[in-house]
This record gives structure tokens, sequence and C-alpha cells, in this order.
């Protein structure tokens, strides 16, 4: 109930600030800052050679090669350098944990099957050190996503700064994640386990088992439908019977009523053949996460028109006799089919190595331009928040990398950081520790 | 009686042959029987699962119009390579094959670096990575598990890495004995050695052989040492004990030649290696990652009299860069890999950088055969974190890990007289658009990015053919014979995906090893 309360005001203070009332939250600056000379990649409209942007509440309020310059704002030169939308990393677990073998810090699974009920935003750490180092490295927006059981809970879209978790927040909830479960002895992440290699169960015991999960999930699922009759019908009758009130069924009825998005974590093309006959059936609205066989279903995906969260792209192939090379080109087959498409790392730690995941798809075929893209303006369609952020255009929130390079080649440094208009420090628990023994006699 | 006498005499002179060959250290890496290299290059490939490959009949190969980075001396543009007999036979612009047979690789526009060598790495090791019963295991060897037909050490051509330091797991404060090798993929396992590597071994110092963490449920598995106290005390006493029976060795090696009665030590496995160590014939690889364990085992090395050759992982070696300097000892770390665990959260990007500006020689590894592929791009990031300059940063993956192993006469660099390794890119290997389209070891292409494609092709009709022919074959009632068992089919129709997925089993995400 609590959670209930919080998500509640979270989605206030939301539609609060982004109606455009009240802008002395502490989410957004009240700087003003214009940063001059600079090569400006909108993303989504022609990349401007020399232009100013100016950011003014938190908000971009200007772009454009003949704009002026607010009289008290604070200019920063950037010959030679490019701005670029800030990097959205579209799977994360970042503010929920902190050191792997440390049991303390670790908030990523809750027990159980069905967790429709958990918020992640809540066990979201301000203070984690994982979110300077992202962002640092020019990621500024995370879905961070929770992983234990069949139904895992709902996700969040977080800007990487903020002294709270609610100012952090950009979009909460923003999906529903379920752990599909596998029919091909790989993928599926923390779903469920297959028990010990030891003892590995033969193909037609784990499509059983896979079968049994999920009668599993459209059992929860009709009866959150059946709790959502109920409710309408109690509504319109108040003579019926009492209904209890049930968090995990209240959970899902945005899910069943197909308002809220189900991210749906599949690895192999037959489970995501499957995913997809289940959502049919269930009418629900998904998107694929993972999808490292997604490339083998890819007209499929594009005819039912699902977006794939790809990612980790830096891993190996599914099969032993898939190609070398195969999760470095699923990104651009499935966008040749016309499947729009994120990238994710699936880590915390090392969210910052974003760009290079979608760098090696565009190593193998993806087009630099929708590499980039794919970083920005489509993850923000994907999840809804397309009039915020994923591009640099008038009336989105300033996000922003200012770089002297492109932001997907390795070498490449972030000259200047704004979240949410605040410049943000270049700093973190890295390069502090760097600088401390630098100094070191 | 006469019998039994014969029997005891022939038994001790087998014992004393055996306990005189021991000071000639027969238990080694070395003991591979050598093969020149040409002899290797006129064998062609073994099938295998890796493309067929150029395997080149002419004695030389010429690569031509590259931009050559060389990691020892710079960038030499619209360069050639020529390569005889395996071994680097000149560097420079326009040169001429003698041999009218030579191969020539036309590489306009691509990028040479030397093959990509890797300082810790378990890959195609059959099995479990530690024998973890006693936190003092010298006497197991890693080059009697390899696996040459590991599906990995093909991924791992495909992004140029040739040369891999072959670790034994991290579970023991003394593991096992190392192996270094080319991934020659198709050559029997023997070939992989390299010859005159320097043989090694891993010590371990930390959370690992304290077992702190993964033991879960099975916490009656814990063993003495479990604190950083003890892992030292573990190391010091094994040392203490090789030293009194180097000892006994060396008094009966002075004692044998007045007295043939003397009678030799017992020969122990465990402290043979350890004594080899000792005499400097032996290196140390010690995995390790917190500043105080650091200081500890150099400070342990210098009491008991060994040195140590590369501190691995070694993630806050950036704080005690000078005292590694200082003993003239080797740093071999990830680009960024942290907080997977309590002494992996203090490590920083900035570790290869700080270390090398600190006289260090240092090299960036992959523990994970998966990073492994993508070493080259690994390296780029000392560029990134801390400044380190394009040849140094390439020397992280090259030049350097080939020092830390005691191969770097050999390999390394593309320098005149070295073995032809080498990884070719279709654009600057530091580039994240880069691809690694061809790797060659000794003259001999081990990955043909080309070749992979087409063999695609090939084997995606055969598979249609093959998978089209088995339908039919159960459509008629009976199954092919000699295959092997499978699991019933699923109630109903024909299952595509049996047929498609069957024969093998799916790796799951890989994981790294941190062992």
């Amino acid at each position: 109930m609590i959670n209930k309360i919080k998500v509640f005001f979270t989605l206030l203070l939301l539609m609060v600030s982004l109606a455009g009332a009240p802008l002395n939250t502490a989410a957004q600056s009240n700087e003003t800052y214009a940063i001059r000379n600079a090569r400006i990649v909108t993303v989504t409209g022609a990349v401007i050679e020399k232009g100013t942007v100016v950011i003014a509440k938190g908000k971009i309020a200007a772009v454009g090669a003949n704009v002026s310059v607010p009289s008290k704002a604070r200019v920063i030169d950037a010959t030679g350098l490019s701005v670029y939308p800030g990097l959205i990393d579209s799977g994360t677990t970042l503010g929920l944990e902190e050191i792997g073998s440390v049991a303390g810090g670790q908030d990523t699974a809750e027990i159980g099957d069905n967790n429709a009920n958990l918020q992640v935003i809540v066990a979201v750490n301000p203070s984690s050190s994982h979110l300077p180092v992202a962002r640092v490295n020019g990621i500024t927006t995370a879905l961070t996503a929770p992983q234990g059981g069949l139904i895992a809970g709902q996700s969040a879209l977080i800007n990487l700064a903020g002294w709270t978790w609610k100012e952090m927040a950009l979009k909460t909830p923003v999906a529903m994640h379920i752990n599909f479960p596998t029919g091909d002895g790989a993928g599926g992440r923390g779903g469920f386990d297959f028990g010990p290699i030891a003892n590995p169960r033969s193909l037609v015991e784990i499509r059983r088992e896979q079968d049994k999960q999920i009668d599993k999930l459209k059992t929860i699922l009709n009866e959150a439908k059946i709790y959502g009759e109920a409710k309408d019908a109690k509504a319109q009758d108040s003579t019926l019977p009492k209904l209890d009130v049930d968090l995990k069924k209240e959970a899902l009825l945005p899910v069943v009523r197909g308002q809220m998005p189900v991210v749906i974590e599949v690895q192999m093309a037959r489970d995501i053949k499957k995913a997809l006959e289940f959502a049919d059936e269930m009418k629900l609205k998904i998107i694929i996460s993972g999808g490292v066989e997604a490339y083998k279903v890819a007209d499929l995906l594009k005819a039912k028109n699902i977006p794939v969260i790809i990612g980790p792209v830096l891993r190996f192939p599914a099969n032993e006799d898939d190609a070398y090379d195969a999760p470095f080109t699923n990104a651009s087959q499935l966008m040749k089919a016309g499947v729009k498409i994120a990238f994710q790392t699936s880590d915390s730690a090392n969210s910052r190595n974003l760009p290079y995941h979608a760098g090696m798809a565009a190593a193998f075929g993806l087009s630099k331009e929708d590499a980039l893209k794919a970083l920005t303006i489509y993850p923000a369609e994907i999840w809804g928040v397309a009039d915020k952020i994923g591009s640099i255009e008038v009336g989105k929130v300033a996000n922003l990398i200012i770089t002297d390079g492109d932001p997907l080649e390795i070498i490449t440094q972030i000259k200047h950081l704004f979240i949410n208009g605040h410049q943000v420090p270049l700093t973190s628990r890295h390069t502090e520790l760097y600088e401390k023994y630098k100094a070191r006699p | 009686m006469k019998k039994v006498d014969a029997i005891i005499s022939i038994a001790l002179a087998l014992l004393l042959s055996f306990a005189t060959s021991a000071q000639s250290l027969p238990h080694t890496a070395t003991q591979v029987t050598p093969k020149s290299n040409a002899a290797i290059l006129k064998q062609p490939l073994a099938a295998s699962a890796a493309p067929p490959t150029n395997a080149p009949a002419a004695k030389e190969l010429l690569i031509t119009n590259a931009t050559i980075l060389t990691a020892s001396h710079g960038t030499i543009k619209n360069g050639s390579i020529l390569v005889r007999d395996g071994k680097i036979a000149a560097v420079g612009a326009n040169l001429k094959a003698t041999d009218a047979n030579a191969v020539v690789i036309d590489a306009t526009g691509k990028f040479i670096t030397p093959g990509i060598i890797d300082c810790h790495s378990h890959t195609a090791v059959e099995g479990a990575i530690n024998e973890g019963s006693l936190s003092v295991t010298s006497m197991v060897r890693i080059q009697d598990v390899l696996d040459p037909y590991a599906v990995n050490v093909y991924r791992e051509l495909a992004g140029g890495l040739v040369t891999c330091n072959i670790l034994h797991g991290s579970a023991n404060s003394i593991g096992g004995q190392n192996a270094v090798v080319k991934l020659k993929k198709g050559k029997p396992v023997e070939e992989w050695f390299i010859q005159d590597a320097m043989p090694g071994i891993k010590f371990a110092l930390g959370e690992n052989p304290k077992r702190s963490n993964n033991l879960g449920a099975n916490v009656t598995q814990r063993r003495y040492p479990a604190t950083r106290m003890g892992v030292e005390e573990t190391i010091r006493e094994a040392f203490i004990k090789a030293k009194d029976y180097m000892r006994e060795w060396q008094e009966y090696e002075a004692k044998k030649a007045n007295d043939p009665q003397a009678i030799a030590p017992r020969r122990d496995l465990q402290l043979d290696a350890l004594v080899e160590i000792l005499q400097g014939k032996r290196y140390v690889h010690s995995h390790c990652y917190r500043e105080d364990e650091i200081l500890m085992l150099l400070e342990l090395g210098d009491e008991v009299g060994f040195h140590v050759q590369t501190l691995q992982h070694v993630l806050e070696g950036y704080k005690v860069a000078k005292e590694i300097a200082a003993h003239q000892t080797g740093g071999s770390t990830f680009a960024d890999w942290w907080a997977y665990k309590l002494e992996a959260y203090d490590a920083i990007p900035y570790n290869a950088a700080l270390m090398t500006q600190r006289g260090v020689i240092t090299s960036i590894n992959s523990d994970s055969d998966e990073h492994a592929r993508r070493l080259y791009l690994e390296a780029a990031k000392t560029m990134k974190y801390g400044g380190l300059t394009e040849e140094q940063a390439l020397r992280q993956v090259t030049l350097n890990p080939a020092i830390q192993l005691g191969i770097d006469k050999r390999t390394g660099s593309i320098e005149v007289g070295k073995d032809a390794d080498f990884a070719i890119f279709s654009a600057h290997p530091f580039s994240v658009y880069t691809m690694v389209e061809m790797t060659i070891i000794e003259g001999e292409v081990y990955f043909d990015r080309k070749q992979d494609l087409e063999r695609r092709v090939a084997l995606k009709k055969e598979k249609e053919e093959l998978m089209k022919k088995e339908r039919e074959m159960r459509q008629k009632g009976h199954m092919p014979t000699g295959r092997p068992a499978q699991p019933q089919p699923l109630p109903g129709a024909i299952d595509e995906e049996l047929l498609d997925h069957g024969h093998i089993k799916p790796e799951t995400q890989e994981v790294r090893n941190d062992q």
C-alpha cells in the first residue's frame, strides 16, 4: 500500500512538473545555459554544423544556427565539440545493486513467481556509485527493471542524477516485466532454473515445463481480468458482495486492459514465437527484451509491430553452431526487416559501455545513424517519452552530452554533461580514486 | 631369492633414473616435442568446425599496402609485410616476394596489428579449471586438459586473438601450472604450445582462495586458509618445504658423485614446481585484487626468494604501482570490469594507465572467452581512461603480454625475425566500427571472414537438405540409422525445432570466470 502511495505521489509530481506549473522542483535547474559554436546532432533533424543550444528551466529552450543568447546565460564555448542528446540504456539494474557478491546491496530480484505489484523506483539508491560511473560516459537515462520471478514487477525510467529517486524518475511505472519461460534450455534471465547441469533435462521435459509455466502466467493474467470485471461490476452495483483488495491483481489490471506495456525477457527464436502467441491470446501490448535470436523471427516481429530491446550485444551466440557474429548482426537484420530497436546493457556497473554495444552492431551492418537513434529517439519512442527525451528539440528535457567526437567511439571524451538542465560534474568514484592515487608521491 | 633381488635392483635403478631425471625438469610444459615452423607450415589443416583456410603451399606470404601498427616502432602507412617460413622476413614499402608461388594478400585500406595476446585466459580447458581440493596444487597442469575442439577458440580467432596464457583457476593460494599456446585450431594440441615460453604457475590471493564467496550452502567445504593472513602463511609454508626439498636434492647431487650408494630423496611433484620457481625456471602469475595483498606477495617473494612475474587482475595495482615497478613485476588487468565483488569495488579503468605511467609493464586481459574476442577494443579504453598513447594502448594486448610471458623475442610486435602472427582489421583497431577480417598465425590463415561468410551459405544449404531428407524419412516411418538416441518427439506433428536444435545444447549467457 505504501508503494502505491509513493507511486501515486511520483506520478502526481511528474504530472505537475510536466504541466509546467511549479518549476522550482529540485529536479530541474533554474540556471540558464548557452552552448555556443557547437556541432549539434539533433538526431531527429539535420545536423547543425555550428550552432547554439539554450537551456532554461531544465528544458531545451532554443536550438539553431542563429539563436540569440539570453543575457543571464552561462556560456559554454563548444568550438570543436559536438552536442548529442543523452544516451538511454533500455535495460539495466542501475540503482538496485552495488557490489555483486554483497547480498545487502542486492535489490534486483524479489522472491516468488508473481511480483506484479513491485515498483522498482522505490528501491533505486540515488547514492549508488554506479550512477555517476554510467553518466560520465554519456548515459543520462536508463530503464531500471526488476528481475525476479515469472512476473518480475514494474520498471522505471530514471535520469542518472538527482537528490532522491523522485527527482530521478522520468517515468514510472514504465512497463510490467515478464521473464518468459524458455523451452530451449537457454536464454531467459532469472525466470526459473532447470536444475543443475549434472542432471540435464531433455528438451521434451524442458518444453513440458515451459508449457506449464506459460499456463501459470495465463492463469495469473486471467484471474486479474476476472478481478477487474468483478471490480467494475461492484462499481456499477454496490449491492454485490465486498471484493477484497488484491495488490497483485490490481497491479495487473492496466496490463490485461492493454494500457501498460509488457516487457518480455526472452532470447531464443522458438521462445519468441511462443511469447508472441501468448501475447496475442492474452491481448497484451508487448516489447521483446534480450532477443538474441530475434533476427530469426524478424519478419514475424515486423508483422506484429513488436519492438525489440537488443542486448547485451557483446555476448556469445546462443548456439554452438551459430555464426560467431550472430549477436552483432542481430540489430542490423531486425532493422532491415523494419523492426523498431533499442539497445540495453543488461548491466549496472558497466552500463557505461552502452555505446559500444551499439557500436559493435554498427560494425556489423547497422548504420551509424540507426545505432545512435537506437540509443536516443527509438528508446524514447518505445518507452513513450519521445515528447521528453531522445533528441535535441525545443521543449524537451535538457539531457545533453557535449563530446569531442562520436559518442559511440571508445576514445571519445565527454566534456560536459547536462541532466534535467543541471550541469553535472564529470566525476565519479573512479575519477576520484584516479585523482587521489595519481597524486601519490 | 635371487629373482626378488633382481627385481628390487631393477626397481631401484628405475627409481634412481626417474629421480635423476627430475633434475632436468621433465614435468614442465617444455617437454612437448619441438617442431620446426617449416614442418608446421607444410601440414594441411585437419578437418574441423573452422572454415577451410588458405593453408599456403608457398613458403612466402606477402601482405601489401596496409597501415601497419607495429606495436614496437610506430605505424607504417602503405606498408607491406613479407613472411617466409612463418617468420617476418621484411617490413616496409614496396616489398616483393622472391618466391613466384607466394601467397599475396592485398590489404589496401586495412589495418594490421600483431596477433592479439591474452595474458589471462581459461579457454579450451576441458572441465573445471580449479583443482579445488587443496590450497597448494602446484602439481596439476593445464596442458593436460586442453580441448582443441572448443568452439570458443574459433570465435576468439575471429577477434584477432592468437596467443593465450591459459591459467589454472584461482581457488587455491598456489594453483596449477599454466600453458602458453597459440590458437592453432585444426592442429593437434601438441602443436599449440609455444616451445620456448617460460613455464608458469597460478597463485591466488584474497577472496577466492579464502573462499569467502560462492560457497553458498556448501559451508562444509571451508578450508584453511580463510583469511588473507592464512593465504600468506600457506604460501610461505609451501616455499619453506620446497627449500628443504631443494636442499635435500642438492646434497644428494653433491654426494652421489663419490657415493654410489647415496639414496635420492623421494620425488614430490608438488614441490618440484615450487623449486623451479625458486630457481627462476617457472614464472609466478598471481591473481590478486587489493593493495595489501599485492604488497604482501611482493614482500613474501623477497623474503622467501621468488620473483612474481605478473600480478593478474591487480585491480588496485594503481595504489601500489611504485612498489610493483620496483619489483620489476608486470600487471595484467581488466579494462573496466568492477564492483562484482567487494575486492573489486576500488577497481578503476585508469588502472592500466596509472601502472604504465609508474613504470609497470602492463597488459589488458580477458579472463573471459567472450571478452577475448574484442581485446583490441578493451585496449582502446586505456587511451580514454588515463591517456595512454595509441602505441602504449596497443602494447597492452600485444608486446606487453609477450614480455610478461617471456615470448617477446618471437611475438608481440611486427618486427623482422618474429613469428608472422597478425590480425587484419577493416578499420583502425581502436574504432568501435572495426572488424577483424583475417587472423594469421606463423604465416597461416586461421580466420578469414570472407571464407566464413561463404561457408555460412554452404552450411545453410547443406543443413536444409539434410533436414529435408530426414523429414522425408520420418514421414515414411523410419528413422535414419546411425543417429544418436533422441528424445521422443512431442505428440503431434514433426517438431521442426527438434530437428533444428536437438543436436546441440544451446549455451547460456557468458559469465566471466574471475578464476
